[in-house]
């Protein structure tokens, strides 16, 4: 922020952590000053979220000392952490769902439950970051989740904030409140550490950047004063990729998935139902399906999927590769030429302790694998060598455990096994879900390279950026019930987010014309 | 006693034993552990309050040594499940099978001896009153305890720091973690809570309730109290009152032979686990509330590794 030399609230030294396989943090150095929002950038696997969890205290240092406001400290649990004033906000939130929110809140503040929630509704209107002290969490949206765990923070005496990717699972509006609030903090005096891996907002909220690369700093930078493309050189060591595509047209007259008012009750009290589910995908064509997570994006998966049966639905309310396929299983809708792709990779996409061969023979059984019954294993291994080989999945050869591979490596893996069924219908659900740069852009360009051959894609992201590069049309999907169809071409990300939110009404009103 | 203030009296006791044993497999069950080894914990103690009181003559001495003696049981269990990380249904199986064994061993020299049963606590006036009075006033103080032991039980799980603590545990180890709870203590402590209240209820077994030892008394009671743990959706008050469903069926079959009803005794007795085995079935149809109460994480191994 300023200039005048004043001692950093935090300073790593020589940090280093070593986990069985990778140098997590190799030499870390890094200075936090107090009222500043300090970046911590870079790709999934660099280190970052290794080093906050360090400086949290849930992780011990192999070497390398912490200072905090000059004076040597040891952080070993996250208690001492909260004590020195050090608050943090996961990726995935820490919160109890069967609890209130001041419950929750009680679990680490003493005081009554009165003063609690007085408190959380004083903390709440001055930093907008309002939330009902008594609502059930299981009650509440991602972005107030997010709200209860900043304001937990807020209740200490904090010094430092933590965000671990706070933005990912927000609307672009939430985006912008979330920056305000997080700017009064600063102006009162609170450092934060603000990890991302989203560039534009670095440099547009950030006051100091470092960039991590394999664990290694490469670099200390002002955001405001670099472009979007020389920070993600810095962080990925090289020019960042870019995917190809030329416009398509639809090359099936008929859709290959189509949804027709579709609604199904949510199992799970936690869950989503879904309500008058209209869709459909065409041959040739990339369709993507926006939207917070939790608004009913797992329910609708499984739907598709055949995971969930719902005995409500006609035949024909879910029509795939022209076939009613309501009442077919996930084996059956397969066999119609239908290939998924999971959310969790480890678990539903593949079973993390069995090699990669046994993991290709899940889906791919029918692909000569098996001679009454009994597997041939030259047929499965040659299967896995060539999805390796094509895919360029980084691994120690077919024989090594799912578990093994690194986020990208694996999705790669996976898409790259239902690629080779050579799909009619591919249905991908978060793609780039915690990828690389290089493997997402890898990734990307497979989808769009199956557009041009004929294939009917749809994918659900919560990554708009990623919705805006390769698909066609979208939907927006809110509380269980989805958008009218939209073209990519003719929106921006504000008109999403306005359907995010739930505001459809006043859009249809002012700009109605984006509907197809 | 008139038969239905003996009915009515009955219940309440029989109801006791299920009712002590299902609170400390809730307050295990909550923090994240299931704890099948709950028939052998009963079994264990129930050998060694019945030989501690009848060598001393001391009530109290027997129920206490009964309670310590389950507590141990339970920290062999704590420490397979909760330090070596072993899967918890087949070590509390083990564990289980190992009371019985213990509990025959310990009681073998007992066996089939009785001892002088203990008289109730008359409470003045209220006991004199028809039919309410000889029910309700005139039990064993343990019965008055236990019956007390879940209001406390269900406060401290809904109003009190512990309790959320407890939950929070039960529900997701990890982020009880990242918040600096010590994960590992508190089922320690939950797990021996679990012991020490089926000690209890193995002593009340077989010094009070039916004051006389013999091997295989427990009789299933032990899974009875699980069962109840999801009868009653790990909620204390409807757990109260299955444990009082519960003992008013086991005590059937003496009613129906005592108003000379012509059911075979077999088919009587064989009751309660008939019921037990409906109850669970119906309850469990129900996805949504048993999402809403029970632990998330009940029977996950949690090896205290900070990702999820």
């Amino acid at each position: 922020m300023s200039n005048t030399p004043t001692t950093p609230l935090l300073s790593l030294r020589n940090i280093t952590k070593q986990y069985p396989t990778v140098i997590a943090n190799d030499q870390i150095n890094l200075d936090v000053m107090p009222s500043s929002i300090h970046a911590i950038l870079g790709e999934n696997g660099a280190g970052k979220s290794t080093l906050m969890k360090l400086a949290y205290g849930l992780i011990e240092a192999d070497a390398g000392e912490i200072y905090w406001q000059g004076n040597s400290v040891s952080i070993r649990n996250t208690a001492a952490a909260r004590k020195l004033g050090i608050g943090m906000v996961f990726q995935h939130f820490s919160l109890f769902e069967t609890l209130s929110v001041v419950e929750n809140i009680s679990l680490t503040m003493p005081g009554s439950r009165e003063q609690l929630s007085k408190q959380i509704i004083e903390l709440g209107d001055h930093y907008q970051l309002n939330v009902n002290p008594a609502a059930s969490v299981h009650s509440l949206s991602v972005g107030e989740r997010q709200r209860v765990e900043i304001i937990r923070c807020l209740m200490q005496d904090l010094k430092l904030l933590i965000l671990d990717e706070p933005t990912s699972v927000l609307p672009p509006q939430h985006i912008l409140s979330l920056f305000d609030a997080l700017r009064k903090l600063r102006d009162n005096g609170v450092a934060i550490l603000y990890i991302s891996h989203k560039l534009e907002e670095i440099r547009e909220l950030c006051d100091t950047a470092t960039v991590l690369r394999a664990g290694k700093v490469t670099g200390s930078v002002n955001p405001n004063e670099k472009t979007a493309k020389e920070l993600a050189t810095l962080m990925i060591g090289h020019d960042v990729p870019s995917v190809t595509g030329r416009d398509q047209q639809r090359t099936s007259e008929k859709p290959l998935l189509k949804l027709s008012s579709v609604s199904v009750e949510a199992q799970d009290p936690f869950g989503t139902s879904l309500s008058d589910i209209n869709l459909d995908v065409h041959g040739g064509e990339i369709v993507g399906i926006a939207g917070v997570s939790g608004n009913g994006q797992q329910e609708l998966s499984k739907v598709i999927s055949g995971e969930l049966l719902s005995k409500l639905l006609a035949p024909n309310a879910i029509n795939m590769i022209n076939q009613p396929a309501a009442h077919l299983g996930a084996a059956d809708r397969r066999r119609l030429g239908f290939s998924f792709v999971p959310e969790e990779r480890l678990g539903r996409g593949a079973v993390p302790p069995m090699p990669l061969s046994k993991n290709a023979l899940l889906t791919a059984f029918e692909k000569g694998m098996l001679k009454k019954g009994f597997l041939k294993k030259k047929a499965i291994a040659s299967y896995t060598q060539k999805c390796i080989n094509d895919f360029d999945v980084r691994c120690g050869g077919p024989d090594s455990t799912a578990s093994s591979l690194s986020g990208g490596n694996l999705q790669k893996y996976i898409v790259g096994r239902e690629l080779m069924l050579t799909p009619k219908l591919l249905f991908v659900a978060q793609p780039t879900w915690g990828v690389d740069i290089g493997a997402a852009t890898a990734i990307r360009q497979r989808l769009l390279d199956l557009r041009e051959a004929g294939v009917a894609v749809l994918i659900i992201s919560e990554e708009l950026e990623e919705l805006f590069e390769i698909t066609d049309r979208m939907y927006v999907i809110n509380g269980g019930a989805l958008s009218p169809s939209l073209t990519t071409s003719a929106l921006t990300p504000n008109d999403i987010g306005e359907y995010m939110i739930g505001n459809q009404q006043e859009l249809r009103e002012t700009g109605g014309n984006h509907a197809v | 006693m008139s038969t239905i203030e003996f009915f009515l009296a009955g219940t309440l006791s029989a109801a006791t034993i299920f009712l002590l044993a299902a609170l400390g497999e809730l307050v295990a069950e909550k923090s994240g552990v299931l704890n099948l080894g709950v028939e052998g914990m009963m079994a264990v103690s129930a050998a060694v309050g019945f030989v501690v009181t009848y060598e001393t003559g001391n009530h109290l001495l027997g129920f206490a040594i009964a309670g310590v003696s389950g507590v141990i049981v339970s920290l062999v269990f704590a420490v397979i499940t909760i330090s070596f990380l072993a899967n918890q249904v087949a070590s509390g199986l083990a564990v289980g099978i190992l009371g019985l064994g213990l509990s025959a061993l310990i009681g073998n020299n007992h066996e089939s001896l009785t001892i002088a049963s203990t008289n109730g606590i008359a409470i003045p006036f209220f006991s004199d009153l028809p039919l309410i009075g000889p029910v309700l006033f005139q039990q064993n103080i343990v019965v008055y305890l236990t019956f007390a032991l879940a209001l406390c039980i269900g406060f401290t799980f809904k109003h009190t720091r512990l309790g959320l603590a407890i939950r929070s545990t039960g529900e997701n180890p990890h982020a009880a973690q990242a918040l600096g709870f010590p994960v590992f203590l508190i089922r320690y402590c939950c797990v021996a809570f679990g012991g020490l209240l089926a000690g209890f209820a193995g002593a009340y077994a077989s010094t009070i309730y039916t004051p006389l030892w013999a091997d295989g008394m427990i009789a299933g009671r032990g899974w009875i109290a699980v069962a109840l743990v999801v009868f009653g959706t790990w909620k204390t008050g409807r757990i109260a009152f299955g444990a009082l469903l519960f003992g008013m069926v086991s005590l059937g079959e003496l009613i129906a032979q005592s108003m000379g009803a012509r059911i075979p005794s077999q088919l009587l007795s064989s009751l309660p686990y008939i019921v037990t085995i409906i109850v669970l079935a119906i309850i469990s149809t129900n996805a949504a509330r048993m999402r809403l109460h029970a632990p998330f994480s009940l029977g996950e191994v949690f090896d205290g590794s900070e990702s999820r």
